[in-house]
């Protein structure tokens, strides 16, 4: 039998409801991959084989009863951001413990109403603050890719990018059909960029972040990480809609995405912004970035040079507000309802023993900075100014969008980087989300798209960014730069 | 914005975080290094921009004033670290 864990999420679901293979045997070769590479590259940190394989029995009773949902009998992973009952949810995070969540995340429970299987959970930098996966409290995650100089394979560790390291490498390495990721800076779309996968941050509102572990709350979107641009959009839909548990989530309906996909962009207006050509951007970056411009051309669309005058402030301004809005969400790891406790000889000294104790080293910065900029007399030279930078921004882009659809840039100032070759600068880490993190201050939507490789070897990608709740121009965009760019399998399973 | 250990130490206690000497130490320059990078933001003119408050224009749905969750205290304390009849055991607070 040819190997089930290579199909997409879309030719799995069609095999399974044409009987070729049935969803126990999917799930039995997902989880046999998932033992074999766990050790090497750690993007699980629990892997939930029983209550997989449960899910799996179920969706072969409803595929031969031919009740099958739209996700029926399909594994994926499920970031360890998401509240699972039942089932340990950490955040990647000391201070979560053994936290055993009494309830679902509702992206979590739309999926699995649509009778995905759940294989496990998937590694993230803690508390999703990271660029790399470096900071989760169960280690780094290793990338599926190696770099190859001078015709010989590297075999130094490469980062799969941050802090959805778990998703993207889980999906590169055929550890599942797709997983469930969220971006708050560039989170999705950044880890997908390094592993030659597809990854979508949607509209702000467009997933409920309820059951989601809270980082910067007005930033914070659930998406998928997916080994198409279709099954990106299959999954999307199925995790997006309307959830009155989340008061920012829109009462909107979600389209069919997948009938997107093979609308072509005849027609469609691309922008360009001249702002992200920044300082230092390599070669290999500009080049792909003009091979993008070329692809989406010769399908009919037309390219426009436009201009997002406030992009260099996107970065600063992020790094006042994901920080005050990460102090006080986090503020509620006490040591006294969930997790963690450090006994301290008075209330006061065990809440700061249990969170000196909890935290990782970037958290604690984060948390300081946002303590800091929050403080009395700060708030106003801080947050405030740093929110009116964001309607700046997000007024560039209205600006934009009377003579584009669609904006294209590169996902990454660069390709995947090794292990500890950023983590000694914060600043150093924190430019990995220049061309991310806009799209995130604006609440817009955006794709990365793997679009070539670099002179390493390893994948690059391409971003699109759209109008609010036009994910699916992205989709018929982003399709086209897969048609041309072709897909980006990992050249070799060397963990195996 | 330079940032001295003293701030350090106080913004530590306002999280409630215990730093050790040598934390207090690094962090000194790692947040003076964030705090003047962002300080670029002071270039923009933001007189009369209102901070953002939304992506798209909707107004905040209400719900109906009636009771829809609760009789679960044994799924709120399941996860406490110390609990004592449905109530959160914590050190002595008053005397």
């Amino acid at each position: 039998m040819t190997d089930l864990t290579k199909l997409t999420l879309a030719e799995a679901r069609d095999g399974l409801v044409a009987k070729k293979f049935s969803a126990t045997e999917l799930t039995q070769a997902f989880i046999k991959a998932i033992d074999a590479a766990n050790p090497h590259l750690n993007a699980y940190v629990l892997m939930t084989p029983e209550h997989a394989l449960a899910q799996a029995k179920t969706s072969d009773e409803r595929l031969a009863k031919g009740e099958a949902r739209p996700l029926e009998g399909l594994p994926i992973g499920n970031k360890d951001l998401f509240c699972t009952y039942g089932i340990r949810t950490t955040a990647c995070s000391r201070i979560l413990d053994d936290f055993k969540p009494r309830y679902e995340a509702t992206v979590g429970q739309n999926l699995w109403d649509a009778g995905a299987v759940m294989l496990g959970k998937l590694n993230n930098d803690e508390f999703a603050m990271g660029s790399s996966n470096e900071t989760s409290a169960f280690g780094p995650v290793v990338n599926p890719w190696r770099r190859t100089r001078g015709g010989k394979v590297d075999n130094t560790k490469l980062v799969p990018g941050g802090s959805s390291g778990g998703s993207s490498a889980a999906v590169s390495a055929n550890l599942c059909l797709g997983a469930t990721a969220t971006d708050t800076g560039g989170s999705i779309r950044q880890p997908a960029a390094l592993t030659g996968t597809v990854g979508i941050k949607p509209t702000y509102g467009r997933c409920s972040r309820w059951g989601i572990v809270a980082f910067a709350s007005s930033l914070d979107q659930a998406g998928p990480i997916a080994k198409t641009v279709r099954d990106s959009a299959i999954m999307l839909r199925h995790m997006a809609g309307y959830d009155p548990k989340d008061s920012t989530c829109v009462d909107m309906p979600v389209p069919d995405y997948e009938a997107e996909v093979a609308r072509g962009v005849k027609g469609l207006r691309v922008g360009v912004p001249k702002e992200y050509r920044v300082d230092g951007m390599s070669a290999e970056v500009d080049a792909l970035w003009q091979k993008g411009i070329a692809w989406l051309k010769d399908a009919g669309a037309t390219i426009h040079d436009i201009s997002l005058p406030h992009t260099k402030y996107a970065l600063p301004a992020y790094y006042i507000v994901a920080p005050a809005e990460c102090s006080s969400n986090l503020a509620r790891y006490d040591g006294v309802r969930y997790g963690l406790r450090v006994p301290g000889k008075d209330l006061i000294d065990t809440y700061e023993a249990t969170r000196e104790a909890g935290f990782g080293k970037e958290v604690k910065r984060r948390v300081l900075i946002g303590t800091y900029v929050l403080s009395a007399g700060y708030y106003d030279a801080y947050y405030l100014k740093a929110q009116k930078v964001r309607t700046l921004i997000k007024r560039d882009f209205d600006n934009a969008w009377s003579d584009v659809d669609v904006v294209l840039t590169p996902t990454t100032p660069s390709p995947a980087f090794g292990f500890g070759e950023k983590a000694g600068d914060p600043i150093a880490m924190y430019l990995e989300d220049i061309f991310t993190v806009t799209v995130n201050m604006a609440g817009l939507p955006g794709i990365s798209v793997p679009a070539g490789l670099s002179g390493e070897g390893t994948p690059m990608g391409l971003q699109l960014i759209g109008k609010p709740f036009d994910e699916g121009t992205l989709f018929r965009a982003a399709q086209v730069i897969e048609n041309a760019a072709g897909r980006f399998p990992v050249p070799s399973k060397w963990w195996a | 914005m330079q940032v001295d250990e003293a701030t350090v130490r106080r913004i530590a206690r306002l999280a409630r975080i215990r730093i050790t000497d040598e934390e207090a130490k690094a962090l000194e320059g790692e947040l003076s290094g964030i705090l003047a990078w962002v300080e670029q933001l002071d270039e923009v003119n933001t007189d009369n921009v209102p901070p953002m408050t939304r992506v798209a224009d909707m107004k905040l749905k209400k719900r109906a004033d009636e009771v829809t969750d609760g009789e679960k205290a044994d799924d709120i304390i399941a996860n406490a670290p110390m609990t004592e009849d449905h109530y959160f055991v914590v050190p002595k607070v008053v005397e």
